[in-house]
């Protein structure tokens, strides 16, 4: 009963955000801020995230295709799951701990501190100053850091396989390329985009609802990351579902 | 000391629950034009949920709340934005920005309307905080100040707007006695200065003696007395006394 309730909580919020984020002014100067504390400052985490991944996706798919001879598909498998899969996944689930820990936290303590009452009485609407920033920041940040990532991943897939596994890399390229469609890409991104908005919007609703002081506000961040990080997992399933 | 009689803000049977807890019972309030209206009661009684009922960020179950004739309860979004132009609050621990420096705090108002530049928004924020006896501390962080210098600061921010109500919650709670007095003047002042209508919630009745015009005391979710300070101090009530004396026994049961 009560997951229903916030549930229909986050869903108000979200489309109060929509609501407030055609309305003007824009808030450039937060929008901006915003865009480089989700974007650029998730950069090393993802990146590194990314390089690993691509790398042991390439060790252990060799390990698999040797069986049956098909080591030269290396490449394609890499630059499927990284586009496809792990890119937008993995980002999302680094941003959202390390980005909706931060907006729970915040927005957390300034609930508990007044401070959101306090944009109300300065004719102010929080949503609009507080919220639509950090919910376009993460939405357009999200999809340009899993480019990101699809492209070191496959770059990572790619030294390993190379220098390590020692495959052809004219081969390797050859087949990340073949077999790779625009629409991969794609379906990854809007992926990103999704779980932008899925972080944004979860963890602006738990810092927003915080009550009880410090310890309220460990647990609105706490419960930010949690369910953010789950639903960016549930909801890729039945995105992936639909896309196909 | 004459003052205009009309109403300025009327509140008409307001109740407000939480869950089972039944916090505003029925409150009727009337604050006059240019008045400095001052609610006593003890902590939980509820003084709190009404000033900020009043200035719509909590919505209560029943009752009206009129401001200037206009009842906002039942008004929402653009409207109830421009109803709070008329506000100024000093919330209790200041509620300061702690993102932003002294001075976009103090100016926050006057940015988000986007009509002045920067260099006027500079110079009536210097003006603002001039008034609440503060200086130099513009490029400041809120976190470098004193519980004092915070609450001048938010005080210079609830009057940057020029409002015509100023909502004072706990004005002299958690800092030292000498700061309290040169809070409780400065309230004083904004009534002269600015000719604002004020409501202030408090249970330091030093603080409620030197501001008040008026005295209301809140108990159990009802106003339960209204009088001009002396008739506060000689009221009848022995709940009134109780709680003015500050004595631990009477008819106000601590559990």
């Amino acid at each position: 009963m009560r997951f229903v309730e916030e549930a229909g909580r986050v869903m108000i919020l979200f489309a109060q955000t929509l609501g407030w984020t055609f309305r003007p002014p824009m808030q450039g100067r937060e929008i901006l801020k915003q865009m480089e504390e989700v974007g650029v400052r998730s950069f090393p985490v993802v990146i590194i995230t990314a390089a690993f991944t691509g790398m042991v996706l390439a060790l252990q798919s060799f390990t698999g295709f040797k069986r049956f001879n098909a080591e030269s598909m290396v490449g394609t498998v890499v630059a499927l799951s990284m586009t496809r899969e792990l890119g937008p996944v993995l980002t999302g689930l680094m941003v959202a701990g390390r980005v909706g820990s931060a907006m729970a936290a915040e927005l957390g303590t300034m609930r508990v501190t007044e401070q959101i009452d306090a944009l109300y009485t300065l004719a102010t609407n929080p949503i609009k100053y507080l919220i639509v920033p950090r919910f376009l920041a993460a939405m357009i940040m999200l999809p340009i850091l899993a480019i990101f990532a699809d492209v070191i991943g496959m770059l990572g897939g790619y030294l390993v396989s190379v220098q390590i596994l020692g495959t052809n890399p004219t081969l390797y390229i050859r087949r990340t390329w073949d077999y790779l469609e625009f629409n991969d890409l794609c379906s990854g991104l809007l992926k990103a985009v999704c779980f932008g908005m899925i972080v944004a919007t979860i963890s602006c609703y738990q810092g927003f609802s915080t009550q009880g002081g410090a310890e309220g506000v460990g647990r609105a961040t706490t419960k930010a990351v949690v369910i953010s990080s789950l639903t960016i997992l549930i909801s890729n399933y039945f995105i992936t579902a639909i896309l196909f | 000391m004459e003052r205009d009689s009309t109403i300025k803000i009327r509140v008409v049977n307001l109740h407000k629950s939480f869950k089972e807890n039944h916090v505003l019972r029925g409150v009727h309030l009337e604050v006059r034009q240019g008045e400095s209206m001052v609610v006593i009661g003890g902590s939980g009684s509820g003084k709190t949920v009404l000033i900020k009922c009043i200035i719509g960020l909590i919505r209560p179950d029943e009752g009206e709340i009129y401001v200037d004739g206009l009842e906002i309860t039942s008004s929402n979004g653009q409207k109830m934005n421009e109803v709070r132009k008329k506000f100024g609050m000093l919330f209790q621990g200041g509620a300061l920005f702690d993102s932003m420096r002294i001075w976009e705090n103090v100016g926050f108002g006057l940015r988000q309307q986007n009509r002045l530049n920067e260099e006027e928004i500079k110079r009536i924020v210097s003006e603002k905080l001039r008034l609440v006896g503060l200086k130099d501390i513009e490029d400041l962080m809120p976190a470098e100040l004193s519980g004092g210098m915070k609450k001048r600061v938010s005080l210079a921010r609830a009057i940057a707007m020029e409002p015509e109500i100023l909502l004072y919650d706990e004005p002299t709670t958690g800092i030292d006695p000498i700061m309290a007095d040169a809070i409780n003047s400065l309230i004083v002042q904004m009534r002269e200065k600015l000719n604002v209508t004020s409501i202030a919630i408090t249970h330091d009745m030093k603080s409620a003696y030197k501001i008040a015009d008026r005295i209301a005391m809140l108990f159990q979710g009802k106003i339960i007395e209204v009088g001009t300070t002396e008739e506060i101090k000689n009221s009848p009530n022995p709940i009134v006394q109780q709680f003015i004396q500050g004595k631990s026994e009477g008819p106000i049961k601590i559990l």
